[in-house]
């Protein structure tokens, strides 16, 4: 990716602001909030990798899914399956009529593990799970819509639906699934506790971690030829087409890697959170996940990652005072980003504070950012500069010099 | 007819027997018509004769209802779109259709015959031979000083071109034109018909196009549609002086 060290990459444009994002998360806001707050915003990263996955099919590729929240709760689930089972110990349950198995099957009149819940005894089993789960059932859905050209308005809804089947069924289920209440109860990850201050704190960093290695794959796909392509079969279907390319892989590739996303962000939402259940992956949490990626700006993969903290801390805030103006908050915030700000947070970004940084960058180090652009994509030389409208965070696909 | 002139009796393109029924309304109804290999072909015919549908068809667009395209003696009929492509048929569409947000370069790169399939896209290095092709074909559709531009801030003409240029990069053996100078200033005609004239060296070009002036200046056989058949076929001036021709077309 990058023409020279990769330590020079950091001090590019686009590189500090991964730089910036970083110290915010790992520096600012550990020092500034106690382990509760902490907490609560680790529970809102979760919700970036999502919205990251978000921008990588709906931006990018144009690809609309209102189900996101599917592959969230599918990838949390695995996780709490894993969680629950290592909580029910036969001495843990022993007064249930059937120790050793999760404490709502014994009150749901089961009296053995269902067979799909074994294999969650195995935690490297549990972490393929995580990702391969979401992964098949977006390999599906993607496999029967697209091939057969449904798209737009049509795959939105159809996804949506998907949100509600699951969440019916789930609910239905509730011997094996935990029903409305979720799974609940979760203490130990392999022997540690995660209900402890400091357990919660170093699986926010955990999590932390585990986004930037999902923004840096997401960076990579955009910057790649694969990027582009998505790009130009947002604009241009036919003609990527009719350029030699099967639409249908690289739709199904995209809407994928977003599902993969999604599933890491439940898996780390169950961890922080402490349970997981049908309300985080139903329709309005799917929609919910669409609005923090369109404020965020949906060009954006930095964008999403602030999109769904402010979104959330707002909602935090905002439900802590008013609980029944939030939807209405929600709502009017929505309507106003598309309405006036179609490109988000980044969007304004871009035209109003990129301009300012312009004007100091020139003045402080003018020749630095003569060598800007090195951070493209993998051309030979990067040679004459110019693209003045250029911004990493809205996209990565800058002119490339010959 | 074309069998005679075709050097070893092998078409590059043969469609027979061609049909594609909309609801019963045929389109195109037993369509049939060859190609030789390095021939120029201009398709002509009144609005509605179906000659846009015989394009979609080869190029698999749209499926037939009967009727065989065999291209380089493969079946196109049953091939994918995209396999189409890979089998060396280009198609350009009415409307410039390029990536507008993408650069001259990357709209050219994107077409470059590598990196066809997901994992290969996101391998795909540029080297110097992608730098190499891309710089070529630039040159070749006057767009060298226009590599860095975003295809939008393009003029109507120049867009053309690129599309033509996107072909072009693929390397096909068989082009497919649909009104490639309609819209297009007078310079920028006479600047397209050089630039078919240096495409026909390498390759075979079947063209849609309703200027008569531009159809005499580039065919080397003209093909008449009418009502989805063929209502006459040869040089131009073969064809101008049709009877049948005039009745339907040039007369009115």
């Amino acid at each position: 990716m990058k023409s020279s060290s990769p330590l020079k990459w950091f001090a590019t444009r686009e590189g500090l602001y991964y730089v910036a994002l970083a110290v915010l998360l790992v520096v600012i806001l550990p020092l500034a909030l106690d382990p509760f707050r902490l907490n609560m915003v680790g529970k809102y990263l979760t919700y970036a990798f999502v919205a990251i996955g978000l921008v990588m099919c709906w931006g990018k590729a144009g690809i609309l899914s209102l189900g996101q929240g599917v592959f969230f709760g599918l990838g949390g689930y695995c996780m709490a399956m894993f969680l629950k089972l290592e909580a029910s110990t036969p001495e843990a349950t022993a007064i249930q009529s059937t120790p050793g198995i999760p404490d709502f099957m014994d009150w749901n009149q089961l009296t053995e593990l269902p067979w799909f819940w074994e294999p969650f005894h195995s935690f490297s089993f549990t972490l393929l799970a995580v990702i391969g789960v979401p992964v098949l059932l977006a390999f599906v859905i993607g496999f029967a819509m697209f091939t057969r050209r449904v798209g737009g308005v049509y795959f939105a809804i159809i996804t949506q639906a998907i949100a509600a089947i699951l969440t019916i069924l789930i609910i239905g289920q509730q011997g094996y699934t935990g029903g409305v209440n979720g799974i609940t109860d979760l203490q130990t990850l392999n022997g540690w506790d995660i209900r402890t201050d400091e357990a919660r704190t170093i699986l926010y960093f955990v999590c932390v971690g585990m986004l930037f290695l999902c923004l840096f794959v997401a960076r990579l796909v955009q910057n790649r030829k694969l990027g582009r392509i998505l790009v130009a079969m947002n604009a241009q279907e036919n003609r990527v087409r009719f350029s030699g390319y099967d639409v249908a892989a690289f739709k199904i590739f995209v809407f994928c890697l977003a599902a993969a996303f999604a599933g890491v962000g439940g898996a780390m939402f169950t961890l922080i959170v402490g349970f997981m259940s049908p309300s985080f992956i139903g329709i309005v949490a799917s929609i919910e996940m669409v609005i923090f990626c369109a404020l965020g700006g949906r060009l954006s993969i930095l964008g999403a990652v602030y999109g769904a903290l402010l979104v959330n801390a707002a909602k935090s805030g905002f439900s802590e005072s008013f609980p029944e103006l939030w939807p209405f908050a929600m709502g009017a915030l929505f309507i106003g980003v598309v309405l006036a700000f179609p490109n988000g947070l980044a969007g304004l970004y871009q035209t109003y504070v990129m301009p300012l940084e312009d004007k100091i960058f020139k003045r402080n180090r003018g020749a630095k950012l003569e060598a800007k652009p090195a951070e493209k994509a993998a051309e030979p030389k990067p040679t004459a500069e110019k693209t003045p409208d250029y911004d990493p965070m809205i996209d990565s696909y800058s002119p490339e010099k010959s | 007819m074309s069998a005679a002139k075709s050097k070893r009796g092998d078409f590059l393109l043969a469609v027979e027997g061609l049909t594609v029924s909309f609801d019963g309304f045929k389109a195109v109804d037993d369509l049939s018509f060859y190609l030789d290999p390095k021939e120029i072909r201009v398709i002509i015919g009144p609005n509605g004769a179906g000659k846009t549908t015989v394009l979609d068809l080869i190029c698999g667009k749209t499926k037939a209802t009967s009727g065989s395209i065999k291209f380089d003696g493969k079946e196109l009929t049953k091939l994918k779109e995209h396999q189409i492509v890979h089998s060396g048929v280009g198609r350009k569409f009415q409307t410039p259709s390029v990536f507008e947000d993408l650069t001259v370069f990357e709209n050219l790169e994107v077409s470059y015959p590598k990196g066809h399939s997901v994992m290969g896209a996101l391998g795909f290095k540029r080297d110097a031979e992608v730098f190499k092709a891309v710089e070529e074909v630039a040159e070749t559709i006057f767009l060298t000083e226009a590599l860095n531009e975003p295809a939008a801030s393009l003029s109507h003409g120049q867009k053309q071109w690129l599309e033509i240029g996107m072909l072009l990069i693929q390397k096909p053996d068989l082009l497919m034109l649909d009104e490639p100078v309609a819209g297009m200033s007078v310079t920028e005609r006479k600047k397209t018909a050089e630039l078919l004239r240096v495409i026909t060296r390498d390759h075979t070009v079947l063209v849609i196009e309703h200027d008569m002036q531009f159809v005499g200046d580039i065919a080397d056989r003209v093909t008449v549609m009418h009502q989805g058949k063929v209502l006459s076929e040869g040089s131009i001036e073969h064809v101008k002086s049709d009877p049948k021709v005039i009745e339907v077309y040039l007369g009115h």
